[in-house]
């Protein structure tokens, strides 16, 4: 059952095979086992899931189901939960219980899904390997010695290990495809303005965007028929018709035309990578796909224009987590200024206040115009790119993330290299395209590779599509760590 | 040396929404603390702004009242600073491209009429209040006030004295009541006034060194704060000395302005654009609807009261001080158009006095501006004079007799004798009591002609109209 697809749990649910309660009960009991080890969840409280499953359980004996109903779905612990400890993977939201739900939350919970715990991040989702956690670094399932990715580690770890056959995650420059790739899950962050950032923790405004985090493209899009849709509360939000994302996912590929950054296939990928996508992208030539190389020659900016525009907005947002109306407040202080200071300088983390730190120096007087307002610029000539090159493909592929699932320990103390395992998966951030990631492989030290593709605006279901034909036609997806 | 003060104002007018800009919380004034802070105001994790149209409206009406450019699209920006009343860490405001943009005012002081120019006019949230008294050493945050919607309206440096500046303040003040977007309650604080003073020597064409005065929140404190930095600042400057930038606060119980921050402490505010408000796009048919939707505006009334009127332009001035009271000219005057000036002299005399006295608004006059019009028209008919007149608006002010004011006439016996052969019998009577003055007169003593009228008038105990009197009389003597 710990391998069976969201479509398959659903019938063995509406058959009566299983309860939810049985369900929930069973991921909670390999929880227990499992994540003393891998530090997945930050909260698990077996009562709230059981009595959500409970419920779901009733909603199924009267007919009353969705396709997610009583399916156990971990949630990033970015996204408010009412009446849960919603942390951000931070001491500064340490003591923090949610009075409201996420707008995601909702509607999770209107289709009936149980919350199974909330999953570790990297605090307030900075960073690229879970080891800024608050809560102390999460392990990948497939070597315990590897960072799981970040910052939805703990989603992309929670699916790997089938501690939850899905999850939320959020992406603000590849906080999902890395971890994904990392862990071996298919993972998508949609067009930005398409998931509600509503309750969900901002980091970088203008790039942040929820999604799902599952085994495949099939359960994504179904993760994703819940997660999408308007939301009044959002303004950012994008008022569109909702739409049934596993409609295109039987189409044939005959015909795709798939675009190749030359910039992406240059120096830095490893080779254990190259080999892994190269052998993909054969596949998809099987498939009748045509590849084609395009040109992105703004992208080697995307690392620099993202570490301004995200640091910029984020020491805004970070702004009130100042100790005077919730979470963490320094024990004893001189003054207003005093509070402040030992407040923020005990609650955050060291990535959190480098980021604060140059974010708030990029837009200092004086600086603003030379990097922020020169940061906004390259980010629209980064988004051009980007539409010339879908004037020639479909989708756009190469590697995810430049190397498989470093060591914990391995980039800490770099944090330059650390930004760099985002390089591939920025640049559609920066743009608000929709990215995602599949597993097509195994590298170094017999860790997962990942396959970014990245799609036009509003193309989710052309590039579901895409990778469930993959994902037909190779088992990547169905490996499994052995736990 | 001659020096001259130069000012210029920025007011923060508190738009009349019913809930925030950014939030559903209700703006209602006077809540228990933090009653109406909801998770949008507390600035929770995770809890986005979304604009209220009818904050946008208000500004761009404002906008269309002052001849102002609509800027669209227009942007909001984050203001960062900390402070324990500001939630977010950060104030929503407008930095580049604010809702409004230019316009003018004209002012009128006593000695002229005057264009100010406006610089811009942009919309902000409000932050909460900190309250230090009544917590053990402690602070305490009421957040009721944050998230409330601001209009912040700044003007030129172009008024040269105090009294521009509360010309232009009052102005302001009376226009965005005018137009519906503000209630004006300088109480409450719904309308508050921050000015920027400097002096100059006289003739010279670059500005001195300014300083802000803060939270002056009357005519009065803005008047006397004025008048007493720039004497400060002309103090210091005739010493030798200069003046440092700085933002003061005054004292209204001192009746001085004193240091709150310079500007070497002045915060680094990191203005950029919003990233969770889209920038608000104003259509040419929304701007249209709301251009629709305004009132006439004060100044159009002012020249109409002048061509239509013939009011003089300062009668005109005084009665479209605030909207209330032109509108009760306007309700009254529709009923007596020809007697416009006798309107505009009873509004602007009687009723205001009484008013004043009861320190009562025109709006909850118990005299309403149809029974003042009835009573105008026993003025013009003929019916009482002007002095009677008064005494049946003291019985209407008094609520007497169901306000009829024809049976308050009656009642008291205020009817103006007009009926020539009544007047003709008293004129016989008196002439024939009073062969002495009628005497004088034919001597040549004019006066004897007064005592007549006078005598007349005692007989008939004021109530014979003067004008027949004079008439009759005067035919009498010349006639006999």
């Amino acid at each position: 059952m710990l391998n069976d697809s969201l479509k398959q749990l659903s019938r063995r649910l509406a058959d009566k095979q299983v309860s939810s309660v049985e369900l929930t009960t069973e991921y909670l009991e390999r929880i227990q086992r499992l994540n003393p080890e891998y530090n997945a969840f930050i909260t698990v409280d077996a009562d709230k899931s059981l009595q959500q499953a409970h419920a779901a359980d009733q909603k199924i004996a009267v007919g009353d189901a969705g396709p997610l109903t009583g399916i156990p779905v971990a949630q990033k612990d970015i996204f408010c939960t009412q009446g849960w400890l919603t942390t951000c993977g931070s001491r500064m939201l340490s003591n923090f219980v949610s009075p409201y739900d996420a707008g995601v939350i909702e509607r999770f919970n209107a289709a009936g899904a149980v919350n199974i715990g909330k999953t570790n991040m990297d605090e307030f989702a900075m960073g690229s390997s879970n080891e800024n956690s608050y809560y102390g670094p999460v392990r990948n399932p497939w070597d315990i010695s590897a960072v799981p990715g970040g910052s939805s580690g703990g989603s992309a770890c929670a699916v790997a290990a089938r501690m939850a056959p899905a999850a939320t995650g959020t992406d603000t420059g590849g906080s999902i495809r890395q971890p994904a790739a990392f862990c071996g899950i298919s993972g998508i962050k949609p067009t930005y303005g398409t998931v509600s950032r509503y309750g969900m923790i901002a980091f970088a405004s203008s790039l942040d965007q929820g999604g799902p985090m599952a085994r495949s493209a099939e359960d994504l899009a179904l993760m994703l028929n819940v997660m999408t849709g308007f939301d009044a509360r959002d303004s950012t939000s994008l008022q569109r018709d909702a739409e049934d994302y596993t409609r295109d996912l039987e189409n044939p590929l005959s015909g795709l035309r798939i675009g190749l950054p030359k910039e992406y296939f240059a120096e830095g990928m490893h080779g254990d990578v190259a080999r892994a996508i190269e052998s993909a992208l054969d596949e998809y030539r099987k498939l009748g796909a045509e590849t084609l190389e395009v040109s992105l020659p703004n992208s080697p900016l995307s690392i620099p224009v993202y570490y301004v525009l995200a640091p910029a907005e984020a020491s805004s947002n970070l702004s009130r987590f100042d100790g005077v109306r919730y979470g963490y407040r320094a024990e004893s202080y001189q003054d207003l200024a005093d509070m402040y200071r030992k407040t923020r300088a005990d609650g955050f983390g060291a990535e959190v206040k480098r980021r604060i730190l140059i974010g708030t120096y990029v837009l200092s007087h004086g600086y603003y115009d030379a990097y922020y307002i020169q940061a906004q610029k390259v980010r629209r000539l980064i988004a051009q790119d980007f539409k010339h090159a879908f004037a020639q493909c479909d989708v756009i592929m190469g590697p995810t993330a430049p190397s498989v699932a470093f060591d914990i320990g391995e980039k800490s103390s770099d944090p330059v290299q650390m930004y760099l395992s985002d390089i591939y998966t920025s640049a559609a951030s920066l743009a608000g395209l929709p990215g995602m990631s599949i597993p097509v492989g195994f590298g170094e030290k017999n860790r997962p590779v990942g396959l970014h593709i990245i799609g036009n605006y509003f193309t989710e279901s052309r590039m579901l599509n895409v990778a469930h034909q993959y994902q037909r036609a190779t088992d990547w997806h169905l490996k499994m760590p052995d736990l | 040396m001659q020096w001259e003060i130069v000012i210029g104002l920025e007011i923060h007018a508190q738009l009349s929404t019913q809930s925030k800009i950014f939030s559903g919380a209700s703006t209602a004034y006077g809540a228990m603390p933090n009653t109406q802070a909801s998770i949008v105001d507390l600035a929770l994790p995770g809890v986005l702004p979304v604009l209220n149209r009818g904050a946008v409206e208000r500004a761009v009406k404002f906008g269309l009242a002052i001849g102002a450019t609509i800027n669209s699209p227009s942007i909001f920006a984050r203001k960062n600073y900390f402070y324990p009343d500001l939630p977010k860490g950060y104030q929503i405001s407008q930095y580049e491209r604010p809702i409004v943009e230019g316009g003018n005012i004209l002012i009128q002081t006593e000695e002229a009429e005057k264009n100010i120019r406006l610089t811009r006019a942009h919309l902000e949230e409000d932050a909460g209040k900190s309250l230090h008294e009544d917590f053990h050493g402690m602070s305490g945050i009421d957040l009721n006030r944050a998230g409330t919607p601001l209009l912040e309206i700044v003007s030129e440096p172009d008024m040269r004295s105090s009294a521009e500046a509360v010309a232009y303040a009052k102005s302001l003040h009376s226009l965005v009541r005018w137009i519906g977007i503000c209630d004006g309650n300088m109480q409450e604080g719904s309308f508050r006034c921050d000015a920027n003073v400097s002096v100059r020597p006289r003739g010279s064409d670059t500005y001195g060194t300014r300083c802000e005065i803060k939270n002056l929140n009357s005519f009065r404190f803005l008047e006397k704060a004025i008048e007493f930095e720039a004497e400060r600042q002309i103090d210091i400057l005739e010493d030798g000395g200069s003046v440092r930038q700085e933002t003061r606060l005054y004292d209204a119980n001192k009746g001085e302005t004193r240091t709150m921050r310079s500007k070497e402490d002045a915060n680094d505010y990191r203005y950029f654009p919003d990233p969770d408000l889209l920038p608000v796009e104003i259509s040419p048919d929304w701007i249209d609807q709301l251009r629709e939707a305004l009132p006439e505006l004060p100044q159009a009334r002012r020249e109409r009261y002048v061509t239509e009127f013939g009011l003089s332009a300062y009668d005109a001035s005084v009665l479209t001080g605030s909207r209330e009271l032109s509108d009760y000219f306007e309700a009254t005057v529709q009923r007596l158009p020809a007697q416009a000036k006798l309107c505009a002299n009873w509004i602007m005399g009687e009723i205001s006095a009484r008013l004043n006295k009861a320190d009562m608004d025109v709006a909850s006059c118990p005299v309403a501006p149809e029974t003042l019009a009835a009573l105008l028209s026993r003025v013009e008919d003929g019916t009482v004079s002007g002095k009677a007149a008064k005494t049946v608006f003291d019985s209407l002010w008094q609520g007497e007799m169901d306000q009829q004011v024809d049976a308050i006439i009656e009642a008291k016996g205020l009817k103006q004798i007009s009926d020539d052969s009544a007047i003709e019998q008293q004129v016989d009577d008196v002439l024939a009591a009073n062969a002495h003055l009628v005497a004088d007169f034919r001597s040549g003593k004019e006066k004897a002609f007064n005592a007549l009228v006078g005598q007349v008038m005692k007989a008939t105990q004021g109530k014979a109209n003067p004008a027949q009197v004079n008439a009759i009389l005067r035919k009498k003597l010349s006639g006999q």
